[in-house]
């Protein structure tokens, strides 16, 4: 089975970061716990939002009673990347019928971007069959979101303080694993200690502002150093021929 | 909270959400990047991920002092190092987070 296979490529390529995810995952039902929201709202809103990130912030201004406006511009903030994330993988959805690019986007996710979209570069997967590797990815994303969600409200609710054991930290070792590959030429260098600086210089910023405003920076450094490498990099080659 | 407000939260989330995913792949046929832009994007996944993880690494602690002692900035160092070191996906997020506690439970 062909289709199976593909799949299996993209849950295999996805394992890191799934590991990277229980953790956090299990973190996210056992706040909801903590905060006493409803156990059903945490495992409703795995189930429907599906945004690891933005759902730990808008349980955080659930907490202190944010008003919905608040909330839901909070989301839309957080989520604002995968905006950046579906622009990049256009050209590989375009010829796909609608049902499958909803599948596609509702899945979209930094791990699930982050485990198929190299695999779309390097030619391991093509156009027109690659989207069962994506689903692979996200089907096991789904999967992994929600057990350990319902597992964390249990668990949550059995053992009290576990929301301070520090297990957000898996989120950060999984989103540095995303981004050391890229690490490669020193446009990503520069891209990534300008965003880095630039989030702390501005973490006081309401609503996220400061998220948005140094990835964009970031962005904007390692495009503007890309131009200048390109051109002094055949120069460069040249020195070292002769 | 009211089982409304919940409920308006979950559907305002799901619609920002899901639209801010889908919204270019609705008529992806029709979008067209202009060449600038596609090399622009290669550099969001390093300039989102890093603006959001900075923060959190360094808020626990003042930045240039007593770094050893923040298991923060410790985990994500050896995360880090053994990521552009070997580039191991696995190993990267094993070995952070394995410092993150060993740290955690030392200063504890």
């Amino acid at each position: 089975m062909p289709i199976l296979i593909d799949m299996k490529r993209g849950s295999l390529a996805s394992i890191p970061m799934i590991i990277g995810g229980i953790p956090f995952g299990v973190l996210f039902g056992s706040l909801a716990s903590s905060y006493e929201l409803s156990p059903w709202f945490a495992i409703v809103m795995s189930l429907f939002v599906f945004a690891g990130s933005a759902q730990f912030v808008a349980i955080g201004l659930i907490a202190v009673d944010a008003p919905l406006w608040v909330i839901v511009s909070t989301t839309f903030i957080v989520n604002l990347r995968h905006l950046l994330y579906a622009a990049d993988l256009i050209k590989y959805v375009k010829q796909l019928p609608l049902l499958l690019r909803v599948l596609m986007g509702f899945g979209l996710t930094d791990e699930t971007y982050a485990a198929v979209r190299p695999l779309y570069g390097s030619g391991e997967i093509c156009e027109r069959a690659g989207y069962y590797t994506y689903l692979g990815s996200f089907l096991s994303f789904y999967l992994m979101w929600n057990i350990t969600t319902a597992l964390g409200v249990i668990f949550g609710e059995l053992i009290p303080g576990m929301s301070e054991w520090g297990l957000e930290f898996a989120m950060v070792a999984t989103f540095i694993s995303i981004i050391t590959p890229y690490l490669k030429t020193y446009p990503f260098w520069l891209a990534m200690v300008t965003a880095g600086g630039t989030s702390i210089l501005l973490v006081s910023l309401p609503n996220n502002l400061g998220l948005l405003v140094s990835a964009m920076a970031g962005v904007a450094v390692g495009y503007l150093a890309d131009l200048q490498y390109r051109t002094i990099k055949p120069v460069s080659n040249n020195e070292g021929a002769s | 909270m009211t089982f409304a407000d919940y409920t308006f939260i979950l559907i305002g989330m799901f619609i920002v959400t899901f639209g801010i995913r889908f919204v270019l792949f609705a008529k992806a046929h029709k979008v067209v990047m202009p060449d600038f832009l596609e090399r622009a994007l290669k550099f969001v996944p390093v300039a989102v991920l890093t603006a959001i993880i900075t923060p959190m690494i360094f808020s626990t602690d003042k930045i240039f002092s007593a770094v050893v002692s923040n298991e923060w900035f410790v985990g994500a160092l050896s995360a880090f190092i053994v990521g552009v070191w070997l580039q191991k996906q696995l190993l990267t997020i094993l070995i952070g987070v394995t410092v993150f506690f060993i740290v955690k439970f030392v200063n504890s």
